[in-house]
């Protein structure tokens, strides 16, 4: 049984619809992609399962159907670090990463967790006191997934992750995420411009094109794809 | 000499009524935006309620003053989840009308529930003097300005060291950020207006038993220099509306011994407002605001 | 120019004005004289409601401008002997100036804080008329020179109420009129369509400060006398909900709201009588407070379910009325 599953579901803002039936599933410990062009309902896709916008269909998580706001799919393990980060600005660095804490409430554990964190990226302790907002984007994006480990999910959306970071820092990010899946089995649903690194990083994906799936497979068989290279990784 | 340390005093002891609605005014700024136009009758209504168990019902005065608190803050949390919350969507127009409805509404249910005849709230808190040397330096004042550091640092403790206080901030600085976290956050609203309307209580309480008799519309001139002391201090600086109001009551004292002629009584009001205007006008972002770049 | 919304305006407006002429036949003396105060609520809401519900400024100082008005007439008439009724215009002039003057500082203001920065108008001048006591006689007020029966009274204001709505409704219709509704809806887009800002919002505020100072000196010429604590911050806020009741935008709406204003005193023991008795409650309907309590749960009442106002509902069962008779299948 997958972890999530989306049968037909539409989505839409007002009177546009964004997302006009899509299907899809996400299994545990796997690492799914979204690719597309800019409009093809990628990003309403994820604000869909994370209940952020108004839905028809099916969404099913762990077995049981998805609350359809977002405090509630947040409850259920499902941590989406949204476009633009989602990082609480005028909050400081360790507060920011408190509030991913915020609905645990095993101390002791969230104490262990933030420890490693902040072993692994040590200047997450140095500039704890530092303003978020004042953070660089990479920096920024690096705080959202330490921020979203504290919340210890069943599911990570992550929405165009590489946007406006330099490409070593995406490769670090990238390679951060590789590990925390291979290590700790982190199930992970990305949105991403960047096919190339996107197909890299995660076992399947899905093609969508405006507000349907176009096409679906393994990572590894999508980049051989002829249609997909020409228009998506430009090869 | 003596003189200037005792108005000092009172202005401080005017000043810290004038911080604690001022904080409750920016602590409703900050978590939803909002201009609460009836803040002043909250409190208003929490210090009627006081009066009436001291008076109908023979309490003693500190239970009344911590039951208040109490009533007051679901009183604010009820107001937010009813009225301002339904209509946030509406726009920016339909709120300020809606607090002005509430201000309304407060000051003509408590004409009518107890009378618009005046009343006295008797303060343990008493009108007394402590003298050091030739200076009298008067009680009410200092216990005035107590109260209210003690709420604004409990209130500040709260904000910054405990987890519901983390959510409020959160909550008012990115709401839907913080709902992709977990966070309840038009329950963290209300909370916010609940903690705002126990401010404006403890404005309430001590500003009636300053001026001894109290009338439901008692709250309507502190509330003006509520709003010049939160727009001194740029609406969105707790830090600043509690600097305001402390600096607008001491100001506002010494122009009326220094200059008795030029700024009567009635024109300390008009003085204040010329004073909010300017701050409005010439340097919105308050006298200690920040100048960040403000979300849109 | 001519469409068909201007033909049913004019026929509405023509057949409001048979009523006011007529009216009197049927009004005791009583009554007439509440219709005069009507008439003066109804020019001083005209005038906010081309400032709130046209141009989207909200203002609680309409109130300040009016003590402006009765002043002036008082002064005038009182202590120069004009005849107060040739008193009006000058009033109505030089509450406009105060207001047009009041529109630069609140140019860089919106919302909120446009509110709060008028909040400061009738507190102002009412200081101020108090404290200058030798032209206005201070808080104690001052008598004019005659007192109005209730009939005088009626066929002095609602000829120029009438006069007043026809201004405002040419006014409205013009480009000015465009103009304002174009920086309500966005100042950027105004500014982008070549509406100039300064001068279209200290219009606004200077029109409806002009309408204010001809409603406060026909108050003034009605009840024979003024105080400066008749034009407190209250009567603002009832002006500003019986424009909201009446219907954000709507002219014809202004006549209801003004109704209102002044006929929800009376009634508000009916009202609050029939909520204490589902309740049992043991208050007594007739004291204090009862009005406003009904001024404000009306207000709120309206926010909620008819954000139109009664302008909005009397349109709204209009075209469920014609969607009928065009489609007499549907249900």
């Amino acid at each position: 049984m997958p972890l999530l599953e989306l049968t037909d579901v539409q989505a839409r803002y007002g009177q546009v619809a964004a997302v006009h039936g899509i299907s899809l599933t996400v299994d545990e410990g796997e690492i799914v992609a979204l690719l597309g062009a800019n409009g093809a309902g990628k990003t309403t896709t994820l604000r869909a399962i994370s209940g952020m916008v108004a839905t028809e269909g099916t969404l099913v998580f762990d077995g049981k159907p998805l609350p359809r706001k977002a405090e509630g799919t947040a409850r259920r393990g499902i941590t989406h670090v949204p476009e633009g980060r989602g990082i609480l600005g005028e909050l400081t660095v360790s507060e920011n990463l408190k509030m991913g804490a915020y609905l645990r409430r095993d101390r002791k554990a969230i104490a262990s967790d933030l420890d490693e964190v902040e072993s692994e990226l040590p200047w997450l302790h140095d500039r704890r006191d530092q303003q978020a907002g004042t953070l660089s984007g990479g920096e920024q994006q690096m705080l959202a997934l330490a921020r979203a480990r504290l919340s210890r999910p069943r599911l990570l959306l992550l929405d165009e992750p590489s946007l406006g970071l330099a490409p070593i820092i995406v490769e670090q990010f990238f390679t951060l995420v590789r590990r925390l899946n291979e290590e700790q089995g982190l199930t992970v649903l990305v949105v991403e411009q960047n096919a190339n690194a996107a197909l890299e990083l995660s076992s399947r994906a899905y093609l969508l094109e405006v507000g349907r799936v176009a096409l679906e497979g393994a990572s590894a068989e999508l980049r051989e794809h002829e249609g997909i290279r020409k228009s998506y990784l430009g090869y | 000499m003596a003189e200037f340390i005792q108005q000092v005093v009172t202005g401080l002891g005017d000043g810290a009524i004038y911080a604690s609605l001022a904080l409750a005014l920016v602590l409703i700024y900050r978590a939803t935006h909002v201009i609460n136009f009836a803040q002043g009758e909250m409190g208003m209504v929490s210090t009627y309620i006081a009066w009436a168990l001291i008076t109908n019902h023979g309490w003693s005065y500190w239970p009344a003053f911590v039951f208040t608190l109490g009533i007051s803050f679901l009183g604010g949390f009820a107001i937010h989840e009813t009225v301002i919350r339904p209509l946030h969507r509406a726009g920016e127009l339909t709120v300020v009308m809606a607090t002005i409805a509430l201000l309304v509404i407060l000051n003509g249910l408590v004409s009518w529930i107890w009378q618009p005849d005046e009343k006295i709230l008797v303060s343990p808190l008493s009108g007394g003097t402590w003298s050091v040397g030739d200076i009298a330096i008067p009680q009410q004042s200092v216990y005035d300005l107590i109260i209210v550091l003690v709420c604004v640092a409990v209130l500040w403790l709260l904000f910054r060291f405990t987890k519901l206080g983390l959510a409020l901030r959160a909550s008012a600085v990115d709401p839907s950020a913080s709902r992709l976290l977990g966070v309840r956050v038009p329950w963290m609203l209300s909370i916010g207006w609940g903690f705002a309307a126990i401010l404006s209580a403890v404005a309430g309480m001590l500003a009636a038993s300053a001026q001894f008799i109290f009338t439901p519309g008692f709250m309507q001139v502190t509330i003006i220099y509520a709003f010049a002391a939160a727009i001194l201090g740029g609406l969105e600086s707790p830090v600043g509306a509690v600097i305001g109001g402390l600096t607008l009551g001491v100001t506002i004292n010494l122009l009326g011994t220094y200059f008795p002629g030029q700024i009567s009584p009635d024109l300390r009001l008009p003085a204040a407002l010329a004073l909010l205007l300017l701050v409005l006008v010439f340097r919105p972002s308050g006298l200690l605001g920040r100048t960040a770049v403000r979300r849109v | 120019m001519i469409t068909r919304k201007f033909l049913v305006g004019l026929a509405a407006t023509l057949v409001a004005a048979a009523v006011i002429v007529v009216l009197p036949l049927f009004l005791s003396d009583t009554h007439e004289y509440r219709f005069a105060f009507v008439a003066t609520f109804f020019i001083a809401a005209l005038g906010l409601q081309i400032l709130t519900g046209y141009s989207g400024l909200i203002s609680l100082g309409q109130s300040g401008f009016m003590l402006i008005g009765a002043y002036t007439t008082t002064i005038l008439s009182v202590d120069h002997g004009w005849n107060d009724l040739l008193t009006i215009p000058i009033a109505g002039l030089l509450a406009g100036i105060a207001g047009f003057l009041f529109g630069f500082p609140a140019l860089r203001l919106r919302g909120a804080y446009l509110a709060l920065a008028t909040f400061a108008i009738p507190i102002a001048v009412i200081a101020l008329a108090k404290k200058f006591s030798d032209f206005t006689g201070g808080g104690g007020g001052k008598n004019l020179t005659r007192v109005l029966t209730g009939h005088e009274a009626y066929v002095t204001t609602w000829p120029i109420a009438g006069v007043m709505f026809v201004l405002a409704w040419l006014l409205l219709l013009g480009k000015l009129g465009r103009s304002f509704r174009t920086i309500r809806e966005s100042e950027i887009a105004a500014v982008s369509s070549g509406v100039n800002l300064t001068v279209t919002k200290t219009l606004a505020f200077g029109i409806s400060a002009f309408f204010a100072g001809v409603a406060g000196s026909l108050y003034a010429i009605v009840i024979g006398f003024v105080n400066p604590d008749t034009f407190s911050i209250n009567l603002s806020l009832l002006l500003l909900i019986g424009v909201v009741v009446g219907g954000l935008g709507s002219l014809v709406g202004v006549v209801f709201g003004a109704l209102f204003i002044e006929y929800v005193p009376l009634y508000a023991p009916d009202i609050l009588s029939w909520v204490e008795k589902p309740f049992g409650a043991p208050l007594d309907p007739q004291r204090a407070g009862a009005g406003a309590a009904v001024y404000g749960f009306t207000l709120l009442l309206v926010l909620f379910v008819a954000p139109y106002g009664i302008a909005g509902l009397v349109g709204k069962a209009n075209k469920s009325l014609q969607r009928r008779a065009y489609n007499p299948n549907r249900t």
